[in-house]
């Protein structure tokens, strides 16, 4: 159990699985805690639950274009 | 070599009290890292230039039986390496000349939302994921009836020239500005009349273009219970995947799309065999008009659904298939290298009566590959989306021109696949069903009749293709996806025969470029009811308010409207909706990419680049005559087959007349088709050209004004000094890498005292 836990880790942190998150957009919410921590806000920052609903939220006024 | 003493020697003004490392490297370092030639990169050179100048030997000049695939696929690297390393380059140094001084909107509007600086390799490749749709994959697969040479050379000499210089353009534009729109860029530069008219331009371009997506994921799952079945399945999917995401795991967008990639194998697995049974026979065979129907009923609900139940889990799902397709594609094209025996020329080179899309080859070849070439729908996306996530200025030639490189990349492969597929079949699939009569045996006698060298077809050939991947039939499947389909599972299954799986990778195929192209339209959709909200908002502001749902119901009726009504005259055309609709379709989107570079030639005039405007008059002007030439044609051409409004007012003299039949018009019903579509058809070309031509006029005026010396205001952001660093290529130069390390080790300090408010990017 362990040693099946360590492995979804390792694959977790490694580079291919970080860097097609970051192409899908699945680390948005630790790039939000980073921004929030850098630019000292004084608000505690957003719930993941409420960052994503937050972002759901401003697409649906602002679109993102799709091509052909 | 370029140390970093003396990157950082060079710094203008005093550095601010709290010392960071130096932002950008001293671009003189950058330059001679650039210009000295050590012996290792000039071994690598030629050789990129040998392996390219041979391979294109082989493809454009040596005339054997066959062609290996293999040699495009060397011809197309090479030439883009030559191109990105020479030409983007000098592009860069000349024209743009970016200031990695200069903070991008990613870093000084940095909201946690849209402007995020992304590393650029991430960056890369969610910018190739906006771009790439089903577009590249399926104009090279048309263009194909006129032989692979001429198909070849536009695309790779296009995306060089013309398609990656716009990308790279207009996204560096727009980064300057703030990550404005093109229309935004439009209405500042050209003033108001340009302006609008490049609104509405962008408006009626996205219009057909939405409703010509449509009609070839209708034309590919019509009368196709299997992928009526498993695409159909990509909508329950995504809702699923929409509440995981929203109330049972949110955020895990990850995790929630290897889920969703594996539900969406499995239906594509069940549907072979629901596809097979009585009952999914009579549920899911469906004919191509209530496709169409279904279509415009999801494109509604789609575009009104809120963002998380369906259109964002959908372009996860999109996201993950498009690139790990296009990895699997090229892997299989190495593998395999397929022996191509389609000739370089084929015989409707020289003619304007080809059975897949009609009129001669100038100009008709150049908008029928509009994606992978020059596309002008990416303007949109390289204005917008991608430059409020770019961190460094020098980043913008990787992202803007290297990410075009690779769908170019994405066009040729498609192409290899297209040719793979035996000729005659080809044409059997993409002839139109006025022509083959939708027949096994009509299909063979008309391919047969075209007197093709070396193409013979019999009905057995093409009911045991059929049979080979899984459908009824594929006679008259136009559109290109299923031709496509085809030549990738045949492809994929010599990469792996002993698992059997043609009718798999077949649906895989169609499956993936349904749902881009549905993605495509839920997308389109919403963003052209922003546009036409926001316009009407002009004249009545309630439209602004994003949160009036009426307002929000209206527009989305109305864009639907507008595609969807050209959708079901596609699907009912009796001459098959692609072969008089296709053109229009690749002009509307060559017409969009005018109207982006006229908005970047006045932009660059503006900023005094007088003397080297002429590499974005050159694939503004080539751009302008071909399309030009191809409305023109389209509109006053005499010959029916080629001219919308000769077409039209035989069609309607033949009704007049009370004619049973004209030409493929079985009946006046039909004939009375051909009037109403030729007449849309002609209508739109009409807007269309002149629209655009207006936008391009605007900027010339512009232009000109600006030659004289007579300039406007400058509409650039004002300079924010950035406090950070990243590389701007894909791989970090000496100086680049040890800049880094200074940062790196900066960072690292200041983490161990608590210095909250320090910026450590």
């Amino acid at each position: 159990m362990s040693a099946a836990h360590h492995l979804v880790r390792r694959i977790r942190r490694s580079g291919l699985v970080r860097f097609a998150s970051g192409v899908l957009g699945a680390d948005k919410y630790e790039r939000y805690l980073d921004y929030h921590r850098r630019h000292g806000c004084s608000e505690p920052p957003m719930s993941e639950k409420e960052y994503w609903r937050s972002l759901t939220d401003h697409q649906e006024a602002n679109p993102g274009a799709r091509c052909c | 070599m370029g140390s970093t003493a003396s990157a950082r020697s060079v710094e203008r003004p005093p550095e601010p009290a709290d010392e960071h490392p130096a932002n950008h490297v001293d671009p003189d370092v950058l330059e001679k890292e650039h210009s000295t030639w050590t012996w290792k990169k000039i071994v690598v050179w030629v050789l990129i230039a040998l392996v390219g100048g041979f391979s294109w030997v082989m493809v454009a000049l040596v005339r054997g039986e066959t062609v290996n695939g293999i040699w495009f696929v060397f011809a197309a690297v090479c030439s883009y390496f030559i191109g990105y390393r020479f030409y983007s380059k000098y592009i860069e140094n000349k024209l743009l000349k970016p200031n990695d001084r200069r903070a991008t909107p990613a870093e000084y509007n940095e909201d946690g939302k849209d402007y995020m600086p992304t590393d650029r390799r991430v960056l890369y490749g969610h910018h190739f994921a906006a771009i790439a749709g089903a577009g590249p994959l399926v104009g090279p697969v048309l263009a194909a009836q006129m032989g692979y040479l001429p198909g070849t050379i536009w695309i790779i000499a296009g995306v060089i020239l013309a398609g990656a210089v716009q990308d790279y353009l207009v996204l560096f534009f727009s980064m300057r500005r703030g990550g404005r729109s093109l229309g935004q860029m439009a209405r500042e530069e050209l003033g108001v009349v340009g302006g609008y008219a490049a609104i509405v331009a962008t408006l009626a371009i996205m219009i057909i273009i939405t409703a010509i997506l449509a009609l070839v994921v209708v034309n590919a799952l019509g009368e196709s219970p299997w992928g009526v079945f498993s695409v159909g399945m990509t909508i329950p999917i995504a809702l699923f995947m929409g509440v995981y995401l929203r109330y049972i795991r949110p955020g895990k967008v990850m995790e929630v799309s290897v889920i969703g990639f594996v539900l969406l194998l499995a239906s594509i697995i069940v549907g072979g065999w629901v596809g097979h049974t009585e009952l999914g026979i009579q549920l899911f065979t469906l004919d191509r008009v209530s496709l169409a129907w279904f279509v415009i009923v999801y494109g509604f609900i789609a575009a009104v659904l809120p963002v998380w139940l369906l259109l964002a889990p959908r372009d996860y799902l999109s996201t993950f298939m498009k690139v790990g397709t296009i990895i699997l594609l090229a892997v299989g094209i190495i593998v395999v290298r397929p022996e191509i025996s389609v000739p370089a020329f084929s015989e409707f080179a020289s003619r304007s009566d080809g059975p897949v899309f009609s009129g001669s080859l100038f100009p008709f070849l150049f908008v029928t590959i509009a994606c992978g070439a020059l596309s002008g729908f990416h303007a949109l996306i390289a204005s917008g989306t991608t430059p409020k996530m770019v961190e460094k200025e020098r980043q913008t030639r990787f992202i803007g021109y290297g990410g075009m490189c690779m769908e170019s990349f994405v066009a040729i492969m498609a192409l290899v696949a297209a040719i793979t597929v035996d000729r005659g079949i080809y044409f059997a699939m993409n002839a139109g069903p006025g022509s083959t009569g939708g027949t096994v045996e009509g299909a063979a006698a008309f391919v047969n009749s075209l007197g093709l060298t070396g193409v013979d077809v019999s009905p057995d050939q093409l009911s045991a293709t059929a049979q080979g991947v899984g459908e009824h039939t594929i006679v008259s499947r136009t559109g290109g996806a299923p031709t496509l389909a085809v030549g990738m599972a045949g492809i994929m299954h010599s990469m792996v025969p002993s698992l059997n799986l043609m009718s798999f990778w077949y649906h895989f195929a169609i499956m993936f470029e349904a749902l881009f192209i549905l993605t495509a339209v839920d997308a389109g959709t919403r963003v052209s009811r922003f546009m036409l909200s926001d316009t009407l908002g002009n004249f009545i502001p309630k439209f602004r308010d994003p949160h009036w749902r009426v307002g929000a119901w209206l527009t989305t009726a109305i864009m639907v409207a507008g595609w969807g009504s050209i959708l079901i005259l596609g699907v009912t055309d009796p001459l098959g909706g692609i072969n008089t609709f296709y053109p229009l379709f690749g002009i509307a989107n060559q017409l969009l990419a005018a109207v982006g570079l006229a908005v970047c030639l006045a932009i660059a005039a503006q900023k005094g680049r007088i003397k080297y405007l002429w590499i974005i008059a050159l694939p503004l002007a080539f751009d302008v005559v071909v399309t030009v030439t191809g409305s023109w044609m389209k509109i006053f051409s005499s010959d029916p087959k080629v001219g919308y409004w000769a077409n039209y007012s035989a069609a309607k003299k033949a009704l007049d007349s009370g004619a049973e039949k004209f030409g493929t018009a079985k009946s006046p019903a039909e004939i009375e088709a051909v009037v109403r579509n030729t007449f849309v058809q002609g209508t739109l070309s009409v807007l269309f050209v002149v629209l655009t031509l207006i936008v391009v006029v605007a900027a010339l005026i512009v232009t000109i004004r600006a030659i004289n010396g007579k300039r406007g205001r400058d509409h650039e952001d004002p300079f924010v000094e950035s406090a950070f660093y990243a590389p701007a290529g894909l791989v970090a130069t000496p100086a680049e890498r040890a800049l880094e390390k200074e940062w790196s080790d900066y960072r690292s300090r200041a983490k161990e005292p608590a210095s909250a408010g320090a910026s450590e990017r």
